[in-house]
């Protein structure tokens, strides 16, 4: 209970810090979003300074800040100049996509890099290891950007998969099953290519931690206690392998985000992607921000589940 | 006991108590590990610190070696009180107490030659320079019956007795005025414990070093100790003369320990 | 005349350090230890003793090791058998008390699991509790439901070597277990394994560089030097001829 206390406390404090920091980021890049008004003949100087002002945009930066906290604290996340639209509907709207792409890839990259780690970590040495290394290392300096075209060719060549969007059309009119399996399918390719990119990170840090366990001392013990190989791997090492991998989930749902922003604008995945490029490219400060701070809170939340996590299955962590 | 501060090293009031830290950043005491320890040492002599495990011997050796500050009492070497010395000062006065511990695997730098592990007192004490350190250094590989030639060798190709000649050399380049060793024989081979043994005998005599050796081990330490002290949970129980303590020890925890070594020496003799 | 309890004959054991070299670590070894006897190994550091337990239960690593040379457990040959049926022989048959409790135990599961699942792996009845008395351990909860760093290394090692005896073993090969404990529990220790022998009739294989411990708890010494066995006989006679000792006279034995 102390532990979980004094980390709340902690993440509350990293998102106090990262808003500040975002929101100071923010304003360095230079310009905002009447800029290009600006360099438009058709209105004065004047005209663009109003507009600047009627935006709350002259004021100094603490008050900004200040006045930002407030009214994300009563829910208002400010006003999007671009989409002209309060910002949290925005939001609301494309967040599901997102957590439903990133959650599914995660999920499915671990479910393949666990049993495919402890394999490579039985075999080590032999040649089915050695053409594993080979194709992990292949996948790793592949680009997702290239994956993500080179998959949606393919969809498009051979029409098996979507070549973008999240529903097909008519998507309200189909039945329960149906929907979902609407969605399995347009799903695929993205998550598709967010799995590749992360799993050969994720496998070589299971053959690596499974390995150590192979190692040491109290596995030769159990095999000298007669414990067969099945239950040994499974019941006695693999938990004794878990600590940096339970660390390394909080960390991997981080890079999945960031990718999956990435894929999601080039599938055109209806995500928080899309709408942040955008938003960046027309210098809409409030919008940046709320994607900002919406991701900022996302990873901090997942890496404080995951020290929970491995608080809760590491009992040399509980002694201090 | 009153306790007068005329010898060499004198222990008063030590006590340690490890504190639990709370959550909100306060903190409550837990464990005790030492308990108002006292005792002097004459220089020149040898006392041998004995116990069971978890007595607090180790504590003891942190302690006075100036790794770990205790929470009471005064460590003094020629009158001064360590502890209260501030920061050159105190660096100086590392240079003049000298650990050797348990496992030499453990505690020497593998990828380090020989040269380079008996120098780095040296070197962070800024001693001469790097001509007059490796000379000092080769010296004292020497003195503990290492061949010059291995200065260069890397501290992995020697084996466990050679590495504690090494641990020696190092503890000793500085000339301390106190060495600790804290098990420093046990986990090796019984002829190469003989033979570091004598060759501590021996600078010892030769350099009027005062040594304190802690051990769980009582004939280990009747060797080589003039006098002997006992712990049991953090204090000192018993202390006299190493001739006296074998004939007539009082305290029932000294004669646990006198009678679990004798049942494990071959002759029954604490020799 | 019954089984002995472990019979060694001629057994030779040579690291493959590369492929084409092969260095001899144990050299035509033989040796037997009948039911109920307790056996001391004594030599230096590197002679091979550590390899020669190893060996017994056909625990070297595959392919780095080649072995030769007769190993009889209980009177059945183990050379010949595969990874399946040693892993029923080890544990229930032979069992290892290894040198360092503080590794040799998984360091993320409670007590009363490691000890339980040694008797889970032969379909054994015991229970956890039963056998950390067995080993001189109170069946204390907090002791049961502990993790390996919450208990002492006196307790850890304790509760090895209830697993070491969890099936009964016909013998038990304990690789310096004392070299972690302090006099007064080397002592018990060395009752707890001379009760045991009594109770049960269980073998001891002890191997250790401590020739005062050995003397204490061994009927019969085996000298070993160089990946030889050089003698053997009783304790005493054994360390009174000091001209096998590696020291000759040196005082301190």
């Amino acid at each position: 209970m102390k532990y979980l206390i004094r980390r709340l406390a902690d993440s509350l404090l990293l998102l106090a810090a990262l808003s500040v920091v975002s929101f100071v980021f923010a304003q360095l890049a230079p310009g905002d979003y009447f800029s290009e008004l600006g360099t438009d003949p058709r209105f004065s100087t004047e005209t663009v300074a109003a507009l600047r002002a009627q935006a709350g945009l002259d004021r100094p930066l603490p008050v900004r800040y200040a006045k930002w906290v407030r009214s994300c604290i009563r829910g208002d996340l400010g006003y999007s100049l671009a989409y002209n639209s309060p910002v949290a509907p925005l939001l609301w709207q494309r967040i599901p996509a997102t957590l439903l792409l990133t959650a599914t890839a995660t999920f499915l990259a671990w479910l393949l890099a666990v049993p495919i780690g402890i394999w490579n970590a039985t075999v080590r040495g032999t040649w089915g290891d050695r053409v594993s290394q080979l194709i992990w290392a292949v996948l790793l300096t592949i680009p997702e950007l290239v994956l993500a075209i080179v998959l949606l060719v393919l969809a498009a060549e051979s029409g098996w998969f979507p070549a973008g969007g999240m529903r097909s059309a008519g998507f309200s009119a189909m039945d329960r099953w149906a929907q979902a399996r609407d969605l399995a399918w347009h799903l695929a390719l993205p998550a598709a290519v967010l799995v590749l990119g992360m799993l050969p990170v994720l496998v070589r840090h299971v053959r690596a931690s499974m390995l150590d366990a192979i190692d040491s001392p109290f596995a030769l013990s159990a095999r000298a206690h007669g414990i067969p190989r099945g239950r040994l791997l499974f019941r006695h090492l693999l938990p004794a392998a878990m600590n940096p991998l339970v660390s390394l989930l909080g960390f991997s749902l981080g890079t999945l985000l960031s990718a999956s922003l990435l894929v999601e604008v080039v599938m055109g995945w209806p995500g928080l992607g899309p709408l942040f490029l955008e938003a960046v490219a027309a210098r809409d400060f409030a919008l940046v921000l709320a994607v900002v701070m919406f991701s900022a809170t996302f990873l901090v939340a997942a890496n404080l589940a995951a020290d929970l996590l491995l608080y809760r299955l590491d009992p040399r962590i509980r002694t201090e | 006991m009153p306790v007068a501060c005329d010898p060499f090293l004198c222990v008063q009031g030590l006590g340690k108590t490890y504190a639990e830290r709370r959550w909100w950043g306060g903190s409550r005491s837990g464990k005790t590990a030492l308990e108002d320890v006292s005792f002097h040492l004459e220089k020149g002599r040898t006392l041998g610190l004995v116990g069971a495990s978890g007595s607090g011997k180790s504590t003891l050796a942190r302690a006075l070696a100036l790794f770990e500050p205790p929470t009471s009492g005064a460590i003094r070497i020629g009158g001064r009180n360590l502890w209260s010395l501030g920061g050159a000062e105190r660096r100086r006065a590392r240079a003049e107490v000298q650990l050797i511990f348990q496992e030499p695997a453990a505690s020497l730098n593998p990828g380090f030659t020989a040269a380079q592990i008996v120098e780095e007192p040296l070197v962070i004490q800024r001693w001469g320079t790097r001509q007059a350190r490796r000379e000092k250094a080769c010296g004292w590989l020497q003195m503990v019956g290492l061949p010059r030639q291995s200065a260069g060798k890397p501290a992995l190709h020697f084996s466990g007795g050679e590495r504690q000649r090494l641990a020696i050399a190092r503890a000793l380049i500085l000339e301390p005025k106190l060495l600790l060793l804290d098990e420093a024989f046990s986990g090796l081979d019984l002829s190469i414990q003989a033979q570091i043994e004598s060759l501590l005998a021996g600078l010892r005599s030769r350099l009027g070093l005062t040594c304190i050796l802690i051990s769980h081990d009582l004939r280990a330490v009747a060797r080589l100790a003039d006098e002997i002290a006992v712990m049991d949970s953090g204090r000192i129980v018993e202390h006299g003369a190493t001739a006296d303590l074998a004939a007539r020890a009082q305290h029932p925890r000294t004669r646990e320990l006198l009678e679990a070594s004798l049942a494990l020496s071959l002759d029954g003799t604490l020799s | 005349m019954s089984e002995a309890a472990l019979a060694v004959e001629h057994l030779c054991i040579e690291w493959m350090k590369a492929r084409n070299t092969a260095i001899p670590i144990v050299s035509d070894v033989s040796f037997r230890i009948e039911s109920g006897a307790i056996a001391g190994l004594f030599g230096e550091s590197g002679c091979g003793k550590t390899t020669l337990a190893m060996a017994l239960l056909k625990l070297l690593p595959h392919g780095r090791y080649h072995a030769e040379g007769s190993v009889r457990i209980g009177g059945r040959e183990i050379r010949s058998l595969g990874e399946r049926e040693m892993e029923r022989i080890r544990g229930a048959d032979v069992s290892v008390v290894f040198q360092d409790p503080g590794l040799s135990l998984n360091p993320v599961m409670r007590v009363r699991h490691q000890v339980g699942e040694v008797v889970r792996a032969h379909r054994g009845a015991a229970s956890p509790a039963e056998l950390l008395e067995l080993a001189g351990l109170p069946s204390s909860d907090r002791i049961l439901n502990a993790y390996p760093h919450q208990l002492s290394g006196g307790e850890r090692q304790r509760v090895a070597i209830a697993q070491a005896l969890a099936c009964q073993p016909r013998l038990v090969i304990a690789d310096e277990p004392f070299t972690a404990l302090d006099a007064i529990r080397v002592v018990e220790l060395i009752d707890l394994f001379r009760g045991h022998r009594e109770k049960l009739g269980t073998a001891f294989l002890v191997i250790s560089h401590h020739p005062g411990i050995l003397a204490r708890v061994a009927d019969q010494m085996l000298l070993m030097r160089g990946g030889t066995i050089l003698s053997g006989g009783p304790p005493r006679d054994v360390f009174r001829n000091t001209k096998a000792l590696p020291w000759g006279n040196a005082r301190g034995v």
